[in-house]
């Protein structure tokens, strides 16, 4: 890393008197996990090459609740969303962006009738919108001319039918883009929705992870995109379990538009 | 025909629709033993839903082949239900053919597309049938179909087949009857038979009277087959030929990935929250509340959309075989999910019938005795299922009820599931890390 990060929280800017221009929210995996720590760097970096104000929540944020609900904890989802929607709301978010599907879905859709109001949007489609506005410029640098599946994250695809943002974005990168049988709307689940990352899969003859890995070899990729951190998880895993992480890489979308760019 | 011929037809209809009415009447009543949810908003978005996915067929050509053939055998089944009212209107009055005077040339191309659909009909059940007993498509052959339901699907392809022929030769012998050199009885020219005329050959050489009497088998048998299949709905996967229509018009219209907040743990929720309640106070005391239940146990629980959804699945397989959990041997079938639920919503109605209106507890419940914690757990709420549906059923929308009811009144998830949710409790995050930990990430390297 050439430049160190400018990650200001949202504490600081109201220290100054400035409201950012968008809230990233890192989630849990974007803040421990150390595969996805990388993500949430490259995307950090990009929004200091592109001077987005930006600020993160830092100790105030708090898990958004996802995996409790799916799990079927009605209660401690509606204990967390209720603190992080007093906490969001006390500094007047207006516009949320995230590198993860699952706080994107919950954040969106589950959070308003709570009382929490905001315009979420994944971090693919607000690097399109950088682009878009000519904010961003991206060319395709050390991808260039290389071989790049998709793998639709469920609860950004089918769940918000966000399909084109993330290809838009792989497609500035002067690269091949192929995609597997089953994708988009199809698309299969890499194993961990619905707070299976945290358990054991139930007795079978495959783990998903496994399958959604054979989906992507199957094409024969350079890289497996990813843009959801626990997709990337599984995926990663399933490469191993192939014994093609010398050949295949799994990445975030964020992280080959960074490293594209040599940020 | 004579006029005992009339009154037999009228008591027939009288019958056939009476028991119908019947069937349909109890399950409106059972669909209402669900809960209520509103599903009455935005009604030009359901119309919408309903005219492309039912009316439509939009989502059954995801699957081209199956889908195409399906529309052949839909189509079939709506158009040629047209001509059915003819068909009634002669039988009641001993008329032949009493529509054609008023249509003229628009009559014949009617009654030749009608033809050619049957014909259509007729192939497209002969390759579902070759699909699912001979091709042996993984879906059709699954687990969940042992027993009736692999009869059922039969079943019903022999119907539409035989109802379909019987419709071809009664046309056949009427054609045959309608050429009878100087004319025969009433049956005077109308229509145009491209299929029936290259059957009618086989009634060469049998005598007037014979036909007549071969027409009016094929009549009887016909009605009297339309009225039984009719009723044979209830009992079978078939009665999403109805369904599909209100079921795709009250389907969920948000996100699929949106699942809804239970407002009885929102209340509390907010109470918890609240410094200025009063930890000490007493619930206020009504007499009437029901003890609420968080989630799903039984078929009581669900809502009417979900109960709904149960009577309206046709067993297609389509979720299954895109579900990740089934295709990856675990025991999760979301369309067993649906199938269980019908079962144990009809047999809870079979219990109110049987106890004078009141269901009288048989220490059963959907969970356990129909739907295992194990299926429930290997969901990964992906949504295949409901993205496959072609009448936008959720076997999701079940599953997580009944996770809830797990967690939520059992303490039942599975011990990881309770590790990672001490930990968000605890420490914000489902893993133990600490909250004050999650900006370290900008100083590492």
């Amino acid at each position: 890393m050439s430049e160190s990060l400018v990650v200001p929280t949202m504490a600081e800017m109201l220290a100054e008197g400035k409201q950012p221009e968008v809230l990233f929210w890192v989630g849990c995996a974007g803040s421990f996990d150390d595969r996805a720590k990388k993500i949430t760097k490259a995307f950090v970096r990009i929004l200091n090459r592109t001077n987005v104000s930006f600020a993160v929540l830092g100790t105030e944020e708090s898990c958004t609740g996802d995996p409790a609900k799916r799990a079927g904890n009605e209660f401690l989802f509606q204990m967390q969303a209720m603190m992080n929607i007093e906490v969001l709301n006390a500094y007047e978010a207006k516009k949320i962006v995230t590198a993860c599907p699952h706080c994107f879905n919950t954040l969106k859709n589950e959070y308003p009738e709570l009382g929490g109001n905001y315009e979420v949007i994944h971090h693919t489609e607000f690097l399109k919108s950088l682009i878009d506005d000519g904010r961003l410029t991206v060319e395709g640098g050390q991808f260039k001319g290389k071989k790049i599946t998709f793998h639709d994250p469920c609860y950004l695809g089918r769940a918000n039918k966000v399909y084109e943002a993330p290809r838009d974005l792989i497609q500035k990168l002067d690269v091949e883009l192929v995609e597997m049988k089953r994708s988009k709307s199809n698309g299969l689940c890499c194993g961990a929705g619905g707070a299976q990352m945290f358990k054991d899969a139930e007795p079978g003859n495959k783990e998903v992870n496994v399958l959604r890995t054979e989906d992507a070899l199957e094409v024969q990729p350079d890289i497996i995109a990813a843009g959801c951190p626990f997709c990337n998880t599984m995926l990663t895993d399933g490469i191993k379990h192939a014994h093609k992480e010398g050949e295949v890489k799994v990445m975030d979308v964020a992280e080959l538009i960074a490293n594209a760019q040599d940020l | 025909m004579s006029y005992l011929d009339n009154i037999l037809f009228a008591i027939l209809l009288i019958v056939g629709f009476g028991f119908f009415a019947a069937s349909v009447k109890k399950i409106y009543r059972n669909i209402n033993l669900g809960v209520d949810v509103d599903r009455k908003d935005n009604p030009k978005a359901r119309w919408t839903n309903m005219a492309l996915i039912a009316l439509g067929q939009s989502k059954m050509v995801r699957r081209p082949v199956a889908g195409i053939l399906h529309i052949f055998v839909y189509v079939g089944f709506i158009i040629i239900n047209i001509e059915l009212l003819e068909i009634i209107i002669d039988g009641l009055f001993g008329t032949h053919r009493i529509f054609a005077p008023y249509l003229g040339v628009v009559y014949n191309v009617l009654i030749a597309s009608f033809e050619i659909l049957a014909i259509l009909v007729i192939f497209a059940v002969t390759v579902f049938w070759i699909r699912r007993n001979f091709i042996r498509l993984k879906r059709f052959i699954h687990s969940d179909l042992k027993g009736f339901p692999k009869s059922d699907a039969n079943y019903i392809l022999y119907f539409e087949t035989v109802l379909m022929i019987l419709f071809l030769l009664m046309n056949a012998a009427d054609f045959h009857l309608q050429n009878v050199p100087g004319g025969y009885s009433h049956f005077h020219k109308a229509g145009s038979f491209p299929i029936s005329q290259w059957i009618a050959p086989i009634f060469n050489g049998t005598s007037n009277e014979l036909v007549g009497l071969l027409y009016e088998l094929f009549w009887w048998l016909h009605i009297a087959g339309i009225l039984v299949f009719m009723n044979y709905l209830y009992f079978s996967k078939h009665l999403h030929i109805l369904l599909a229509f209100p079921n795709t018009y009250f389907a969920n219209l948000k996100p699929e990935g949106q699942f809804d907040n239970l407002a009885s743990v929102t209340k509390e929720v907010k109470l918890m929250m609240d410094p200025n309640a009063d930890p000490f106070a007493a619930a206020p005391v009504d007499e009437n509340a029901v003890p609420s239940k968080f989630g799903a146990s039984d078929v009581q629980d669900l809502n009417w959309v979900q109960l709904l959804n149960a009577y309206t699945c046709t067993e297609c397989g389509r979720c299954t075989s895109a579900c990740p959990a089934n295709q990856t041997g675990k025991k999760l079938s979301p369309r067993k999910i649906m199938m269980d639920t019908r079962d144990r919503l009809t047999e809870v109605g079979k219990n109110i019938d049987a106890n004078k209106g009141v269901f009288v507890p048989d220490n059963k419940t959907l969970l356990n005795d129909y739907i295992t914690p194990e299926e429930l757990w290997a969901c990964t709420s992906c949504n295949a299922c409901v993205e496959e549906c072609p009448v936008n059923i959720s076997p999701l929308s079940i599953i997580m009820d009944m996770r809830r009811f797990l967690v939520m009144e059992q303490s039942a998830a599975p011990m990881s599931l309770n590790a990672m949710m001490t930990n968000i409790e605890n420490n914000g995050a489902p893993w133990q890390y600490s909250q004050q930990d999650r900006l370290n990430w900008k100083n590492e390297n």
